[in-house]
This record gives C-alpha cells, structure tokens and sequence, in this order.
C-alpha cells in the first residue's frame, strides 16, 4: 500500500510489522510493533481470533513471512473450518510450510498439580514449531485457558511473563490475545507483561445493531490513532474503517476534471470539477440527477480513468438502460474495466456495515472516481449520529486520496428540501441544484450552481436537456442554441 | 492386603533438562513407587531438550509432568510431586493398596 510508505516515512519510529489487514496498518500507523509482542484483548466474540489468525495468514501471502498459530482451544480443524468462510485456505499455506497450528490441548487428560513446575515444554514445543516452519509471526490464542487448568497462580503467572520475553528474544512478531477482566485489560493481567501495543476489542448490541469497535489502548513508540474505530468481519476477514483524522493533511489539486456536459463544465470556471473535491448534486425525483452522475462517471472513463459508482436504487441493468437513451454506453467501460457499478439497496440497520464495505471496495479499486447515487439514506438516518460521522470521514478518506466524489441527493417529497442543505452543505465544495419549472404545459429542468469552492462559477440558471446525444445546457433565453 | 501382582503401572516422567524440579520429582516418584508398586512399575525418564518431539504427543506443556499410562485412564501430575499424598491419590495407588 502506498499509504503504508508514506506513512512510515513521516513518522520514523519503531520498525513495524504491517498486518495487511485493512485499515489496521493506518490506524498503528504501519503494523504491529516488530519483533514484540501485542496483547489483542476483548470479551468473547469480539473477533481476537480472526484477527490473529488473518495477521498470519496475510502475514505468509503478503509479506512472505510464515506464521506459527498455538492454539490452546480451538482445535485445528474447526479453526481450517472457520477461516473458510472467510475465504482462507489454511490447508493450502499449511501445506506450503508458510502456517503451522499447533494445538495445546489442555483438555486431554485429567491433570492434577504438586508442587514448583516450569512451562519448559511448551517453550520446547513453541521452539520446535518455529524452528519447523521458519515463523516469523506467532500467535497464542489464548494462553488464559491454561489458568483453569493449573491452579499455582503465581508460578504460573511468572511462567507466562517469561513465555513472552522468550518470545521476544527468539524476534518473532506475536500477538497474544486475552479474555477480557471485570476492570482489568484481561482477565489474568497480561497487560502487566505486554505493554508495547495493546489492542481492544469490542462488541456490542445496540438497538438490535451489532457495532464492533477496536481502540488502540496503548502503544509504545509510536504515535496512533486514539479514537474507537469501528470495523466488520466480513466476507473477506477483518477491517477497520481505515477512516482516522490523524492523516487529515489531505492534497489539494488544482487539476481539473470534467463533470461530463461541456457547458456545465464553462460554468465551472471552463474546466469542470477540483480533482479531489466532494460535489453534489441536489434536486427532486425526475430532475436528472442519476443522469448527471452518469454523464461524470463516461468522461472519467473516458480519460481512462476507472470510476466507482455506487447505486442505491436503481438496478445495474437499469441504470445502463436509463443511460443508453441519453447516449452514455456505460457497459462498454464497465468492459473495459473503467466503471464498476455496485448496486445495492441498503437498509438502515446495515448502514455501518455498508459503509465499511464501501471504503473497502474503494481501496481495493482504488478508482480516480466515486459517485453514490443517492446519499439520502445515509443523510436521513438521523437518530444514528455514528452514520453521519462515518459518512463524513468517508468525504475526507476520499480527499486525503485524491478521489473525486459526486453524491447525488433527493430533496422534496418525503425529505425535507433543507434536510439536505444541513447535512452536507459544509462538508462539499461544489454544489449544483437541479429543479423542474413549469412553462405551459411542459415541465423543464433546470441547473445551477449553489456554490463551488475556489473558483469562479456561473451564477446563471441553464435547462438542463436530455437528448440521444446525451446532456446539454441551454440558456433560458429562447434563442439560446444547447 | 489386596493382590496388585496383576497390575503392571507404566509410568512416564518428562522433564526438560535435570533442573532441581526434576531431580526433586524423580526421587520422589522413585520413593513412591518403591513403597507402593514395588516389582510392579516401569518408570521411563523423557528428557525433552533431547527428544522435543515427544512433547507434543502427550500434549505435555509443563514439566516434569508425570504420566501414568497404565493403568487407563491416562493421568498427569504436574510438579516436582512433592506432596506425597496427592500423588499417591493422583495416581490412584491408594484403592489399589
């Protein structure tokens, strides 16, 4: 990742191990401590599993280095079992001598206890597995269990603190993960022995929504982000909503690119939209909204530059269909690899979820343009003020990457008009209005622009006029050519 | 007294290196069984720092572990076995005596 450098770069503190995961590196700014442990805490649930093992497992495809998970509950094959469904083949890295998983059953046999003991074996094994595999990463998930097997605490819990310097001197990059306490970090203290970097997870129910958060609680060294970032375990594993105001600096473009309809863009100063800004196009059902969108996504791909459309209600085939008759072959790009639709109907309570997903295309695409088409469910979900923050650090991931951002915005009917106007106005550069006007019979659109940020901009009303031969202004004077 | 003449105990010892632990828990079995399982045990010594891959078959994770074997069910005892009486009951000799 191209950010990963960057961010390296600026801050040159300690050397880091990047995870892979998304939005984890930036949030660490660049990784897990190297060479050093990191205690993954949380309560049942919480996701510490999945994000360890899927540190190992991007750890052996991404950075070519092979991975030693301990288990001291989960059973190798239900682990092989769950990762599946996250699209990980562990029998295939196994196989590859890139993950090892090593069970420590500690169920196996009744185990009655006398007297002083080491935990020398388990360092043999640990030692043996390393030394098998050549790992570089480690994790043990998680060691807690072994407190309810032996009861000399305090034996015990030395034992474990000299585990993990020996994990350390032996220069592995291991995640120790840990059941959650009643007010400490972990139930048996292990933040007492791990204090490098300390990750908190959580999840709960709110609303009959499921919300996970993770916090960097501590990390030594290094600056980080220390907000609670949300994040998902999807399809594709684990990710943080890589949206932090730590690397808010964002690029400001003087390049221009074209909003698709060349009089528009004369209007536009002659040359269209800032590279990297966020516009909107507001107006009631039937104004042109979706068709104005489109008209950006076709000259973004017609630059070759790939565009991201996010369609909220209408279908792909539908939304081809509507842009044929205005002359937009979006499917020839779509072809070409320039224009990827996502379509999708989402509900309020999935909203957050969404929203990851969203950001998670966007990084994997990477596209020069997004469009979402419409934001008003995202706007209109005013009793989740979480969604309203995600939706504007979504605006600012897009700026800080230089990705031009058209939303597009029903107002009227059962929206307030001045709903819209709020909500977004601050957080968008360029904002043009869309409206229908009766004349006689007939119901023309119209256009103009509400404001654009730094530059010159028309402040006359044009029709808006849709033909075969796709979007055209016209001035309102009758002689006035389109 | 009962007759244990049938009973044949397997016992395994694993430690790793002769730390005090384990030289502690070897003398202690070894009294034990002199006094309880005399001419009726075998007592094998595992020293993992020579043989590591041993430790993973019996899931030993702590040493010296002691492993009674035979008779079934397979019991561990963990610790230099200083306390006489929880291994005698540990390994269950005491109902056999």
């Amino acid at each position: 990742m191209i950010l990963q450098a960057e961010v390296r770069n600026r801050f040159p503190t300690i050397e880091k191990a990047p995870t892979g995961i998304t939005g984890l590196d930036e949030i660490t700014r660049g990784g897990l401590p190297a060479r050093r442990a990191t205690l993954v805490c949380g309560g049942a649930g919480c996701g510490k599993t999945v994000l360890a093992m899927e540190f190992l497992v991007r750890g052996a495809q991404q950075f070519g280095e092979p991975g030693l998970f301990v288990s001291f509950e989960e059973k190798p094959q239900s682990l092989v079992e769950n990762f599946r469904s996250f699209g990980f083949d562990l029998n295939a890295l196994i196989g590859k001598k890139q993950l090892k998983i090593s069970h420590i059953d500690l169920s196996h046999a009744e185990v009655i206890e006398t007297g002083e003991f080491t935990l020398e074996a388990l360092l043999i094994r640990l030692e043996h597995a390393i030394r098998e595999i050549g790992a570089k990463r480690v994790v043990l998930d998680t060691m807690e269990t072994i407190f309810s097997v032996l009861a000399n605490t305090e034996s015990l819990r030395a034992e474990i603190a000299r585990l993990f310097h020996w994990l350390t001197d032996k220069g592995v990059t291991a995640i120790v993960t840990g059941e959650k306490g009643q007010k400490e970090l972990t139930r048996h203290g292990f933040e007492e022995y791990l204090s490098d970097c300390v990750l908190l997870l959580d999840h709960r129910i709110c609303d009959q929504i499921s919300k996970r958060r993770m916090r960097i609680v501590k990390y030594r060294g290094s600056p980080h982000g220390k907000d609670e970032y949300p994040f998902l375990i999807g399809e594709t594993g684990f990710s943080v909503l890589p949206l932090t105001s730590l690397l808010l600096d964002q690029k400001v473009s003087d390049e221009r690119v074209s909003t698709g309809v060349r009089r528009l863009d004369e209007m536009l100063a002659g040359k269209g939209y800032f590279r990297g800004t966020t516009v909107l196009v507001s107006g009631k059902a039937g104004t042109g909204k979706s068709s104005l969108a489109a008209a950006f996504a076709a000259a973004s791909s017609a630059r070759n530059e790939h565009c991201l459309y996010f369609a909220f209600e209408e279908s792909a085939l539908q939304l081809a269909r509507n842009m044929r008759s205005l002359g937009i072959d979006l499917d020839k790009w779509t072809k070409g690899s320039l224009f990827t639709l996502q379509a999708t109907r989402p509900t309020f309570l999935g909203l957050e979820e969404h929203l990851v997903g969203m950001i998670k295309l966007i990084d994997t695409l990477r596209p020069s343009c997004v469009v979402i088409d419409p934001i008003t469910n995202f706007l209109s979900a005013g009793d989740q003020p979480e969604i309203k923050a995600m939706l504007m650090r979504l605006i600012d991931y897009l700026k800080s990457r230089e990705i031009t951002l058209l939303l597009t915005a029903l107002t009227g009917g059962s929206y307030r008009p001045d709903e819209t106007e709020e909500k977004v106005s601050s957080l968008v550069d360029t904002w043009i209005a869309l409206d229908l006007e009766v004349v006689g019979h007939a119901r023309r659109r119209q256009i103009y622009i509400v404001k654009s940020r730094g530059m010159e901009h028309s402040r006359e009303t044009f029709e808006l006029v849709m033909s075969i031969n796709g979007l055209s202004l016209r001035g309102l004077k009758r002689d006035d050519p389109p | 007294m009962v007759d244990k003449s049938d009973k044949k105990w397997i016992l395994r010892l694993y430690i790793a290196g002769l730390t005090p632990a384990a030289e502690m828990a070897l003398s202690n079995i070894k009294t034990i069984c002199a006094q309880h399982l005399e001419g009726q045990y075998s007592l094998e010594v595992i020293d993992l720092l020579e043989s590591p891959a041993l430790a993973e078959g019996e899931q030993i994770f702590a040493v010296p572990t002691l492993v009674r074997q035979l008779p079934t069910p397979l019991r561990k005892i963990i610790g230099d076995l200083s306390n006489t009486r929880k291994v005698v009951v540990g390994l269950d000799i005491k109902t056999a005596a």
